[in-house]
């Protein structure tokens, strides 16, 4: 008895239309329906951050958010928020800059988690990074790299 | 994930009138019901999703006290300046709960309602045995492993802890959930698991938690939340401490106490021992940590949990210290 349903979802400021299962995770829209697959599933569960966007911009976990639930709200992926140009946003340079990364699977929950971590005004210091980013687990074990990368980039902000 | 029709609730009423149908569930941040839903413990035929209702959301704080609508994310009642203020415990139960992330989706009544639990009950098709899950089927708990199992109000049917920080808090300070129609302290919310685990609150099918309230209180507005946890951030808490306190006007002597405790217990687990032996007593290291013991009455472990005994009181002591001034 699989019924799909018809959303309309407003993603990096583009529309896109799609019919899904009303069990589909936003993680899995945007991966499985829509090819955005910058957006990582690390656990599936809510443990490790991979999965990162922002909804309304806020930083919010897609693998336990429904696509249905974002209808009429701006979802932004990573695929967003560099400049149209292609320049980089400044978090991405910073990370690029810091070597922030090892296998890179994290990466663009981290980044994301970071551009919203600044905005909030909680990347004042290290221990407050720190803090404020544990919802975002590296199994590389690049949490070093990735604190200086939020704080130089929280400098420059 | 088992499949489920989704319906966007545009009203409260309409939402309370899908919740009455057995099989439907309402999703606030969904946190709790799609992590279930994912282990196949939770298995909604609807999923009623009330996100996008709006009047639930508000924070009201004046000199009697705070009103929190059900639908308040715990990021944005953490950051709430008059919440800060005037209920520092309140806010710091949820700053050091779950992730940033996790606390822009969560919201306040769902908080409350995530599941008294243990590992086994996220797992049904490894550990079957599970009276909460299945009520007679066993617990697959007692003689497992036992580390962060409760060690106050338990039974012989459940050990698991109730994991969230928020509601202790509320119960140190005399919170109130209301219901739209009635309204229950959040002490009385909470049930023992005693041979029913499966029923953990006085919540009703069809019932929604629309807000809760804490009054207002010198010892609430100097009060503190302390965790103490396996790793230093976003993990559950192996013992936590809501404390709040009032001297006399000598500046030494208590006047009134409120202690309540996490991640030991069945239920948010307010200790009244604690609280009457330090009432009208001068405050020192020694009458701290004797009556901080009295935390732990009619405490008991199921072997590896039976460090809680000795880490709760000091826990206690150790929060009862810093709002005395004394730590
Ligand atoms: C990785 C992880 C770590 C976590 N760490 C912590 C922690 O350290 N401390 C802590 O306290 N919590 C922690 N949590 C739990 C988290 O706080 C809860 O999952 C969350 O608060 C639940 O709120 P929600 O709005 O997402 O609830 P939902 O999942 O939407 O709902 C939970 C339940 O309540 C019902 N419900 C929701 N709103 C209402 C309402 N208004 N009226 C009636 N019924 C309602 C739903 O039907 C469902 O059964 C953690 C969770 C995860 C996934
Ligand atoms: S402790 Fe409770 S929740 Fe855990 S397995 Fe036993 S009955 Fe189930
Ligand atoms: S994939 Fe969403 S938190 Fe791990
Ligand atoms: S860089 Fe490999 S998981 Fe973080």
């Amino acid at each position: 008895m699989t019924r799909t349903i018809h959303l309309s979802l407003d993603i990096n400021g583009g529309r896109y239309d799609l019919d899904v299962e009303p069990r589909v995770t936003l993680l899995d829209a945007l991966r499985e329906h829509l090819a955005l697959t910058g957006t990582k599933k690390g656990c599936d569960q809510g443990q490790c951050g991979a999965c990162t966007c922002h909804v309304d911009g806020k930083r919010v976990l897609s693998c336990l958010t429904l696509a249905a639930q974002v209808e009429g709200r701006q979802v932004t992926t990573i695929e967003g928020i560099a400049a149209e140009n292609g320049e980089l946003h400044p978090v991405q340079a910073a990370f690029v800059e810091h070597d922030a990364f090892q296998c890179g699977y994290c990466t663009p929950g981290q980044i994301m988690s970071a551009v919203a971590c600044i905005r909030e005004g909680h990347a004042g210091s290290d221990e407050e990074i720190r803090e404020y980013m544990s919802g975002n687990l590296c199994r590389c074990g690049a949490y070093n790299n990735i604190v200086a990368a939020v704080r130089e980039a929280a400098e420059m902000a | 994930m088992r499949d489920f029709s989704y319906l966007r609730a545009s009203s409260a009423d309409e939402a309370r009138q899908a919740a009455l149908q057995a099989g439907s569930a309402l999703l606030a941040g969904g946190t709790t019901l799609l992590d279930l839903a994912k282990c196949g413990v939770m298995e909604p035929e609807t999923v009623v999703d009330i996100t996008h209702l709006s009047g639930l959301g508000g924070i009201e704080v004046d000199a009697n006290g705070a009103r929190i609508g059900a639908l308040a994310k715990m990021g944005e009642v953490a950051d709430n300046v008059g919440i800060r203020a005037a209920f520092p415990a309140v806010s710091e139960s949820l700053s050091l709960a779950a992730s940033a992330q996790l606390r822009n989706m969560a919201t306040i009544g769902g908080n409350l309602l995530q599941r008294t639990r243990c590992s086994y009950f996220r797992e049904p098709a490894v550990f079957p045995a599970c009276h909460k899950r299945n009520p007679g089927s066993g617990c697959s708990a007692m003689g497992g492993i036992t580390r962060n199992h409760a060690v106050l109000g338990t039974s012989d049917t459940c050990i698991a802890s109730y994991p969230g920080d928020l509601a202790v808090a509320l119960v140190a300070f005399d919170a109130v959930v209301e219901l739209g129609g009635r309204t229950v302290s959040v002490d009385d919310f909470f049930l023992l698991p005693g041979n029913t685990p499966e029923r953990e609150t006085v919540l009703e099918r069809g019932e929604m938690i629309t807000a809760i309230t804490v009054p207002s209180s010198a010892a609430a507005t100097n009060s503190t939340y302390l965790k103490v946890r396996d790793r230093q951030s976003y993990e559950f808490a192996a013992a936590s401490a809501a404390v709040g306190l009032e001297f006399e006007a000598d500046g030494r002597t208590v006047r009134d106490i409120r202690v309540a405790l996490g991640g030991v217990a069945t239920k948010p687990w307010r200790v009244r021992g604690v609280e009457q032996a330090l009432i009208g007593k001068m405050l020192s290291l020694e009458t701290v940590e004797t009556a901080s013991r009295l935390a732990m009455e009619g405490a008991v472990s199921h072997g590896a949990n039976r460090y809680k005994i000795e880490l709760a009181p000091r826990v206690v002591a150790r929060a009862i210290l810093k709002v005395g001034g004394l730590a």
